[in-house]
């Protein structure tokens, strides 16, 4: 049964990407919007993938490094829709589907197995991980759109303007859209946050109120709060700010990666 | 031959000679008036623009004697010599009509290549000519299909994707980084052609603020009433830089007029918000080493000039799909002109079989008297079912055939082994 839906997935997302590159070139609207209802149908049947191999396991997608890679790759799509119909702005879906498509093969690549750490339950815990894999996802857009606005920006410098170029949302929309990924991520980063110290609390036993990931969290989330508010400076808008994005992202992968794996206790999805 | 065109384009004519040969829409519709009432036409239509003018007609014996009675109407209505104005018309009968129109509306005879303007403009002629009744069923369908052509080649290629000219590459370039230029302010520097040329695309992209500054303040202030804008003193550019997200330069000196300084605390002032600079002077107005500032965005006549260039190539590499969907639309519409024919065909295919058939019975049945007036009727009867269920009927099925080329080749051989003692219809 999961079979089928993780081929719908693949299917639409495969083909959602094609209608998204061929609206990038054709910048035809009928064409972006098969694009946004194919991208869709993708997250519909991705959704079902992820509750019935939940179902299967017994337990939540984000258990294992799977399910969490999955999850990660569905919130990623949520998030872009989200800004695509606030924004009205298509053109990145071209961009942000490969990370989805990557994220989806990878886990389903890495081996099955469910996580060697400690698995508390319950609400909040299961918000707490959800609100994390949210920012995470909304991060990595944020990365995304501020690579695109730096190649944008890099080819309007040295005036190479190919078939994309033109096609590409403004340099300032960029930016916008970065704004507002950072912001979901940053909310959410702090909920998830807060929701994980009540979840430590309610651990049976001496709870561990001290973990790497705690740090390198709360370094992350300052990060992101000095982008959000430099980005509005005159000495750091534009591409210096974009920059720091795409820096911040590298430290959510490795705290998403080395912070996890080796240093972390609770947060150890390998 | 039915279908006839006779114009002059600019490929064709010079300026002066399209100038005296160009129709206002009270001249279109004169003209197609009296080359009806002349009976030089039966349907006709003029597209008339700043590059063409052409008079598309209908007439069932079309042929070079009626495209040399078209050229001397033309001649007369315009009173133009004949032997100036006829070195520069072309002319052109049934298929290379169709292509001719198709390849108009498409853009491909523009000269800016892919020009989406001429599809409204053939729309705007064809609705003139539609509306006083100057064109019939062969000139609607044509010009509904041309229309369609024009939409499908502006849909499904790049042909008119890409700006071509220098001031649209530059404001294209603006919006590649602020968007719609709706909430932008522009500064233009110069009240030249150029700098009108970009003041009105300005306006036509709906620019917020128009700043305007000239030596000579009575040109400024002149293009500001004009094009809604506002004068700045000429030389006061501590306040005029730190105001717009678009400057223009297209002014006449020698050494730059807005140094890299000059920017730098234009930029300060701004917070390094991004800013747009065109500079369309030659020499150069702007220094070059403004390029180098953060959010700063030059862009030189040279360096518009190149991708204007690389523009007009890429819509070159749009042109065999265009010819594609042209080629397409010719076939359906020779299709469709093969199935009217058909109809005017089996008419006189069935009228000539009856005649045919009255003379051979008249003819076998001179000498017989036993057959009454009601035998006689019956006999014809029976003939006539004969005629229609052997050839007229399998003709009739040629209606449904979806092959033009073969439905074509069908035309011909009916016209061949029926009709050829007598006059194509």
């Amino acid at each position: 049964m999961n079979q089928t839906f993780i081929v719908v997935t693949i299917v639409a997302y495969l083909t959602s990407m094609g209608f998204y590159i061929r609206f990038l070139y054709a910048g035809k609207e009928f064409t972006g919007r098969i694009a946004t209802i194919l991208m869709l149908l993708g997250l519909a049947a991705h959704y079902v993938s992820l509750m019935v191999r939940a179902r299967g396991t017994h337990t939540v997608p984000y258990h294992d490094l799977q399910g969490s890679m999955s999850l990660f790759g569905w919130l990623l799509g949520v998030t872009y829709l989200c800004l695509e119909i606030y924004h009205r702005q298509r053109t990145v879906g071209a961009f942000v589907l490969p990370v989805i498509l990557a994220f989806f093969f990878t886990a389903y690549l890495v081996p099955d197995h469910p996580s060697a750490a400690a698995t508390p339950h319950g609400v909040v815990f299961a918000l707490h991980v959800t609100l994390s894999i949210l920012a995470y996802a909304a991060f990595a857009l944020s990365c995304v759109l501020s690579l695109m606005y730096l190649a944008e920006e890099r080819f309007l410098r040295i005036r190479r303007l190919g078939d994309v170029v033109w096609r590409l949302p403004p340099l300032e929309l960029l930016e916008r859209m970065s704004h507002t990924s950072v912001l979901v991520g940053l909310i959410t980063i702090a909920a998830g946050t807060a929701l994980g110290f009540v979840a430590v609390d309610r651990l049976p036993g001496e709870p561990a109120y001290f973990d790497p990931k705690y740090v390198v969290t709360l370094l992350v989330l300052l990060l992101y709060a000095a982008y959000f508010q430099l980005a509005r400076t005159a000495a750091w808008r534009g591409a210096r700010a974009s920059k720091l994005c795409v820096f911040n992202f590298v430290l959510v992968v490795l705290s998403f990666t080395v912070v996890n794996l080796y240093f972390s206790q609770h947060h150890r999805y390998f | 031959m039915e279908l006839i065109l006779v114009g002059l384009n600019f490929r064709t004519a010079p300026v002066e000679v399209r100038e005296r040969v160009s129709f206002s829409k009270e001249q279109a519709q004169r003209a197609a008036e009296e080359l009806r009432t002349k009976g030089i036409l039966e349907e006709t239509l003029v597209l008339s623009t700043c590059n063409r003018s052409e008079v598309y007609g209908v007439n069932p014996n079309a042929s070079r004697e009626s495209a040399r009675a078209l050229s001397a109407y033309l001649s007369g209505f315009h009173a133009v010599q004949p032997d100036k104005l006829n070195p520069s018309l072309y002319h052109h009968y049934d298929h290379d009509v169709v292509r001719h129109l198709f390849r108009v509306s498409a853009g491909l005879e523009s000269m800016l290549l892919g020009e989406a303007e001429i599809l409204g403009q053939v729309r705007e002629a064809y609705l003139l000519a539609h509306e006083s009744h100057a064109t019939g069923p062969v000139l609607n369908r044509l010009f509904q299909a041309a229309l369609e052509v024009g939409k499908r080649v502006r849909a499904e290629t790049e042909l008119g994707a890409r700006p071509m000219g220098i001031a649209s590459a530059g404001m294209k370039l603006a919006e590649r980084i602020f968007g719609k230029l709706n909430d932008r302010s522009a500064l233009v520097l110069g009240a030249g052609t150029i700098s009108e040329q970009v003041i009105s695309q300005l306006r036509d992209r709906g620019i917020g603020h128009l700043y305007l500054t000239n030596r000579s303040r009575e040109k400024a202030e002149e293009f500001a009433r004009q094009y809604n804008g506002k004068v700045i003193e000429w030389g006061q550019w501590d306040v005029a830089l730190k105001l717009p997200d678009v400057i223009v330069t297209a002014v006449g000196a020698l050494d730059p007029l807005l140094t890299k300084v000059m920017i730098e605390q234009a930029m300060s002032a701004r917070g390094n918000r991004a800013l747009f600079l065109m500079d369309l002077g030659m020499p150069r107005n702007i220094d070059p080493s403004v390029a180098g500032l953060y959010s700063v965005y030059l862009y030189s006549m040279e360096d518009l000039t190149e991708i204007v260039e690389q523009n007009r190539n890429a819509r070159q590499s749009e042109v065999p799909k265009a010819e594609a969907l042209v080629e397409e639309h010719i076939g359906k519409f020779i299709s469709w002109q093969a199935s009217m024919e058909l109809t005017g065909l089996l008419e006189v295919l069935r009228d000539t079989l009856k005649e045919r058939r009255a003379a051979f019975l008249n003819e076998k049945l001179s000498g017989v008297n036993h057959f009454n007036a009601q035998d006689r009727e019956q006999i014809d009867g029976l003939m006539d079912e004969l005629i229609e269920r052997l050839l007229v009927r399998p003709a009739e099925r040629l209606r449904a055939e979806r092959e033009h080329r073969k439905k074509i080749q069908s035309v011909e051989a009916i016209r061949d082994l029926f009709l050829s003692d007598r006059e194509k219809p």
